[in-house]
């Protein structure tokens, strides 16, 4: 908390102001009563209208500068408020773009949207909230207390008793809901969790006549989260019975011990008048207070939140290296191993290989084998717990890491793709991509024809994550955004996955002659899409059970063959 | 719906707690009652305190017996109060809420295809929800207001109806500034929100893909968008709350003017002779609290507009025109044996786009059709049809010779065994999915469904065997054992009919390979219709459909179909002969 209090600094000023002004303003109020006590003990005997009517006046003036102090003050936090969450929110987003894959992985991609949202917009409103009433509100309370021993020190004793009461009794419906409201979230949750499953799972549910029980069961939960709605709702509307009865009991108070008082001719009935004022304004007040608790706490937990965030620092650091060494050996593997978690079962262990420049590699192997890993270890996006891994002679982590990325072409597994237009989304690859570029790109990725039959060409706008396109035409513009980079390494991670065979054979046929030198590495489940590689790695549980080409393998390798012969007959393996 | 509707549906829904709602109101009316007693009551105890030896203290002794007796009973009131408004607002969304639910499941495909998760789910849930904490405020807030208004009016017009006026002409002043700044803000508030869908959609797809930015070294120019949208965001924000936050003080300012208002013309009557100055101070707490339900009461009214607009599109989901009723005779064939055909079936999920047309199709018992084509040819289309989760637009689909409109759908269903690519689980145990076509099998059966299916070796790997919990959509298992839970709930319960689709690109071969016998094992003896992608079920299949563009383009076994050197010739020899 205490590190996100520096995106406030900017607005000091405001910061201190906003609730000086808002002291100021609760000042003025603080005053009326005691105007209104002196046209009764003065101007009403004395029978002076010209009095009254001044002290009207002033009831008014007090009231235009106290607007005039709010007015100020509103905008001061507001302002101050504001600008504290666009600082957090951008030194957030900068922060999450400077983590490692390996945090990226950790948070997760829902938590760092709602983080940045919905968490800083609490915060705001905490902030604006805090600067606005936190200062005022307890000064009010206070401050009716000592004009209440301004007025008569012995009435102001009734204060002493009421305002601690009133606060305890505060304090303790508080404590005891709002831990409760948690217990309703979960039970929301609950709720919504039935909702959603019965809406993915509706085919299967109907093919199982299934509806009735699943209606139970939400009925059960739904039940459940009533029963505790009503419960906690029990507490919290003990709360303004509550207050209500002790502010009226202390003016009940305050009546009697004024009654005395005036009676001995210590104090006069104006002065009763004023008290009374003082007392009910402590309630309004309080009310005020209790709702400010409520949303300082959410702010409070929404920034423990995000200072989790601001926490996780990046595992990678990046070297300063741009050039490697001579030679044709682009990249060696030397008993690389990576375990995702210190106690996890290591996820890739012991590869070694070497690849030359210009060479294929293809990398075969079940789900949850590796294949991924292993390619992710190329553009640095994790870095390896053992072993190292060698980019032109040198310790890839000597590399300056975006000037390596630059040099790959990368197609992930999910092709993913960004709301804008077809041309914007291929110049990802290269800011300076030309048109010619960009359709030599999609002719080798299959995707020329597509995209020509579409109206506008490049110019056709992609909707967010692509979703006016098939899976198969986003995965080929995915593959085209690699290409338009020409890069050195381009690494395909089953990026064919959602094409019919067709396509991908003459996807591959296209990658095989590329019109620039490229390494190329192709992750895959099919023994088809890596058959003709100069190398195959086939991976099992993070081993390489296998390393060579299609004809070594096939002899030496008992997994490879498993595959093989598992997505081809025997009879259609020699075709 | 319109909003008369909309209201006359929550008044319908509020019949059944109208008992709470006429003891929320009676106690309201003693509530505002008392309340309002407690400041007049005040005043004459003041009056009782005139100056030193002029304090009549058996009266103010009497007085004060009243007040505390008002206010202990309107606390008491207040509070059962709130237990009725809870009890009435919770039950009535606990209602609304099972009935939208209850509409999920006999709302057709057609509708659950065309709305994405999400929107459903925020009906069911948020905007319930929102109808709830607008339905609260409304009962809590809204009669107190209106109530304490009026009796307000009347006992000061009761009082002294110089002092009454004055605040009935200078308070609507602040209800007039407060909408003034309401619908000034307005618009600031829309482009805010503009700009804040503006930003969220950047988050979404820079955060949400943040390994292919980093891939492609985006990085910096995500950030420079990205400030850019927030500084934008910071300025109409800071308009947007500045603005609506002079509400407040305005209308506290009209307010102190109303204060004022009563005091002069309250002190001025005292001199004068018309009023005490106890009677002054109760006018002057009534005029302090007096604009306090005229901002309650707009706020509610916002509030309510925001409630009903939710409840709108929850009843939108509840009216929501159902799928045809089952027919009232359910004509079961008498046995099932697998006997499935297709009559000049047309059909469509988009008038303008024809899909299906003219589809015919005769499968006798223990046939295996294999349904082939492209991605995205609509081979789903057909298990749509046959699974009656779509009604064909002309032409019949019939089960021993039934129109399967004439049976009810359970019958229907009941006979078929689907394993479909996206396998989706329930959360709850192993055994709880396993046991959904059969939930009274007991633990041998499962366990011979299980290890038919080639699933029992894992399942007992798992912490507590068939017991273990599995998360929302079978977090923690893989594609691979998700599949073969799939299979096992068919396998248990053995329909004459099975419609499988073989997914195959998430899962690796091995485990492909054991899936793939279980299915061999389940569709003996038996009619199955299968989404195939693999040359072994494909040819092994009696009938192959192959589709292209949502077309039948041809129908045929393996060898009639490759001599025909047709789309399916070239399907082949593209996919499999490499």
């Amino acid at each position: 908390m205490k590190k996100l209090l520096i995106y406030l600094k900017p607005y000091r000023k405001e910061a201190i102001l906003a609730p000086l002004f808002k002291m100021f303003e609760a000042i003025l109020e603080l005053l009326v009563p005691l105007v209104m006590a002196a046209i009764i003990d003065v101007g009403i005997p004395e029978g002076d209208n010209a009095f009254v009517w001044r002290m009207i006046g002033v009831l008014v003036l007090l009231g235009a500068v106290g607007l005039a102090a709010a007015m100020t003050a509103q905008y001061f936090s507001a302002k101050a408020a504001v600008g504290f969450a666009a600082g957090v929110r951008n030194a957030l987003f900068s922060h999450l773009q400077s983590l490692s894959y390996k945090e990226i992985d950790r948070l997760g991609t829902s938590t760092m949207i709602t983080r940045m949202t919905g968490d800083v917009n609490l915060l705001q409103t905490g902030v604006n909230l805090t600067l606005r009433l936190l200062l005022r509100s307890p000064f009010v309370v206070v401050g009716a207390m000592i004009m209440a021993f301004v007025v008569d020190p012995v009435s102001a004793l009734i204060f002493v008793a009421v305002i601690p009461l009133l606060c305890f009794v505060v304090w303790l419906i508080m404590r005891i809901t709002l831990p409760k409201y948690k217990g309703v979230q979960q039970r929301v949750d609950g709720v919504v969790l039935k909702t959603r499953e019965n809406l993915s799972g509706v085919r299967v549910i109907r093919a199982f006549n299934k509806e009735e029980a699943e209606q139970r069961e939400f009925g059960e939960k739904n039940e459940e989260l009533t029963r505790f709605q009503c419960f906690v709702g029990r507490i919290s509307a003990l709360m303004n019975p509550l207050t209500y009865v002790i502010v009226n009991l202390g003016i009940v108070a305050l009546i009697y011990v004024g009654a005395l008082r005036v009676d001995g001719g210590l104090i006069t009935q104006g002065m009763v008048v004023a008290l009374i004022n003082y007392m009910s304004q402590i309630l309004v007040e309080l009310v005020k207070f209790a709702n400010l608790v409520v949303t300082v706490t959410k702010a409070l937990a929404g920034a423990k939140r995000v200072s989790d965030v601001f926490a996780l620092s990046s595992s990678q650091t990046s070297g300063d290296r741009t050039e490697g060494e001579g030679g044709d050996e682009i990249l060696r593997f030397e008993e690389v191993g990576i375990r995702y978690y210190s106690d996890a079962d290591p996820a890739l262990s012991q590869i070694s290989f070497t690849v030359k420049q210009g060479q294929t590699v293809g990398i075969l192997g079940g789900t949850g084998s590796g294949k991924s890993t292993l390619v992710n270890l190329i553009p640095r996006f994790y870095d390896a717990t053992e072993g190292t891994v060698f980019y032109r002679g040198a310790d890839i982590r000597s590399y300056d890491a975006e000037c390596l990325r630059s040099r790959m072409g990368i197609v992930p597994q999910k092709a993913v793709l960004f709301r804008g237009t077809v041309r914007e989304n291929l110049k990802w690859g290269r800011e300076d991509a030309s048109d010619e570029d960009l359709w030599e790109a999609l002719r080798i990725a299959q995707g020329e024809a597509f995209v020509r039959d579409k109206a506008l060409g490049l110019d056709e706008p992609v909707e967010q994550n692509g979703r006016n396109f098939s899976g198969g035409q986003r995965q080929r513009l995915t593959v085209a955004r690699a290409l338009v980079r020409r890069p050195e390494i381009l690494i395909l991670d089953d990026s064919a996955s959602a094409l019919d065979y067709a396509t991908e054979a003459a996807l591959r046929n296209g990658l095989k002659n590329l019109p620039f030198e490229c390494t190329t590495f192709i992750v895959s489940q099919r023994a088809s899409s890596v058959r003709h590689a100069d190398l195959i790695i086939v991976l099992e549980d993070g081993c390489a059970v296998g390393m060579g080409t299609h004809e070594e393998l096939i002899t030496s390798c008992e997994v490879y063959r498993e595959i093989y012969y598992s997505q081809f007959e025997k009879e259609d393996a020699s075709v | 719906m319109n909003r008369k509707n909309t209201l006359k549906t929550v008044f319908s829904y509020l019949k059944p707690y109208r008992v709470y709602l006429l003891c929320s109101l009676f106690l309201t009316l003693i509530t505002v009652a008392l309340t309002l007693m407690v400041p007049i009551l005040t005043g004459k105890a003041v009056d009782r305190i005139l100056g030193a030896g002029a304090v009549d203290f058996g009266g103010v002794i009497r007085i004060l017996l009243y007040i505390g007796g008002a206010v202990a009973i309107t606390s008491v009131c207040q509070w059962l109060m709130s237990l009725c408004n809870n009890r009435m607002t919770y039950g009535m969304v606990r209602d609304i809420r099972r009935d939208a639910f209850g509409r999920l499941r006999v709302l057709p495909l057609k509708y659950l295809d065309s709305h994405p998760i999400g929107d459903l789910v925020s009906r069911v849930i948020t905007d319930v929800d929102t109808l709830a904490d607008g339905l609260l405020m409304g009962f809590t807030q809204l009669f107190t207001g209106v109530v304490t208004i009026l009796g307000t009016l009347v006992i000061m017009l009761v009082l002294d109806y110089r002092i009454a006026l004055v605040v009935v002409f200078v308070t609507p002043v602040s209800l007039f500034v407060a909408s003034f700044i309401a619908k000034r803000t307005h618009s600031f508030f829309s482009a805010q929100a503009t700009t804040r869908g503006e930003q969220t959609a950047l988050i979404d797809e820079m955060i949400g893909q943040q390994k292919i930015v980093r891939a492609f070294s985006y990085e910096s120019r995500a950030k420079e968008r990205f400030e850019d949208v927030n500084e934008r965001l910071r300025a109409t924000s800071l308009k947007a709350i500045f603005y609506s936050s002079l509400v407040n003080p305005c209308t506290r300012f009209v307010n102190s003017l109303v204060y004022a208002a009563v005091g002069l013309v309250g002190a001025l009557s005292v001199i004068s002779g018309g009023l005490t100055v106890g009677l002054l101070s109760g006018f002057l707490s009534y005029a302090n609290q007096y604009t306090k339900p005229f901002n309650e009461i707009s706020g509610v009214v916002t509030e309510l507009q925001n409630a009903l607009a939710c409840a709108a599109r929850v009843f939108a989901l509840i009216e929501e025109k159902g799928e045809p009723e089952d027919p009232v005779v359910d004509r079961i064939p008498e046995q099932v044996d697998g006997d499935v055909s297709l009559h000049n079936v047309c059909f469509s999920y988009d008038p303008a786009k024809k899909l299906i047309e003219d589809l015919s199709l005769t499968v006798t018992p223990g046939q295996r059709i294999a349904i082939v084509g492209p991605t995205g040819c609509g081979k789903t289309t057909v298990i749509n049809l046959l699974m009656r989760f779509y009604d064909p637009d002309s032409g019949s689909v019939r089960v021993e010779n039934v129109d399967i409109r004439d049976m009810s759908r359970h019958s229907l269903r009941k006979h078929y065994g689907m394993v479909l690519q996206e396998t989706w689980l329930k959360s709850g145990t192993v055994r709880d999915n396993i046991v959904m076509g059969k939930p009274d099998a007991t633990d041998e059966e499962v366990i011979a469904a299980a290890k038919a299916s080639h699933a029992h070796s894992f399942i007992k790997r798992l912490p507590e065997g068939y017991n273990t919990k599995i998360g929302e959509d079978g977090g923690g298992l893989s594609q691979g054992q998700k599949q073969l839970l799939c299979i096992t709930r068919v396998m248990l319960c053995l329909p004459p009919m099975l419609i499988l689709d073989e997914a195959t690109s998430s899962i690796d071969t091995r485990t492909e390979h054991r899936i793939q016998r279980a299915f061999a094992k389940m569709m003996q003896g038996r009619t199955s219709f299968i989404v195939a992608h693999r040359l072994s079920t494909i040819r092994e299949a009696d009938v192959i459909l192959v589709m292209k563009d949502g077309h039948v383009v041809e129908q045929g076994s393996h060898e009639m179909l490759l001599a025909k050197r047709g789309f399916y010739f070239e399907l082949y020899n593209s996919q499999f002969a490499h």
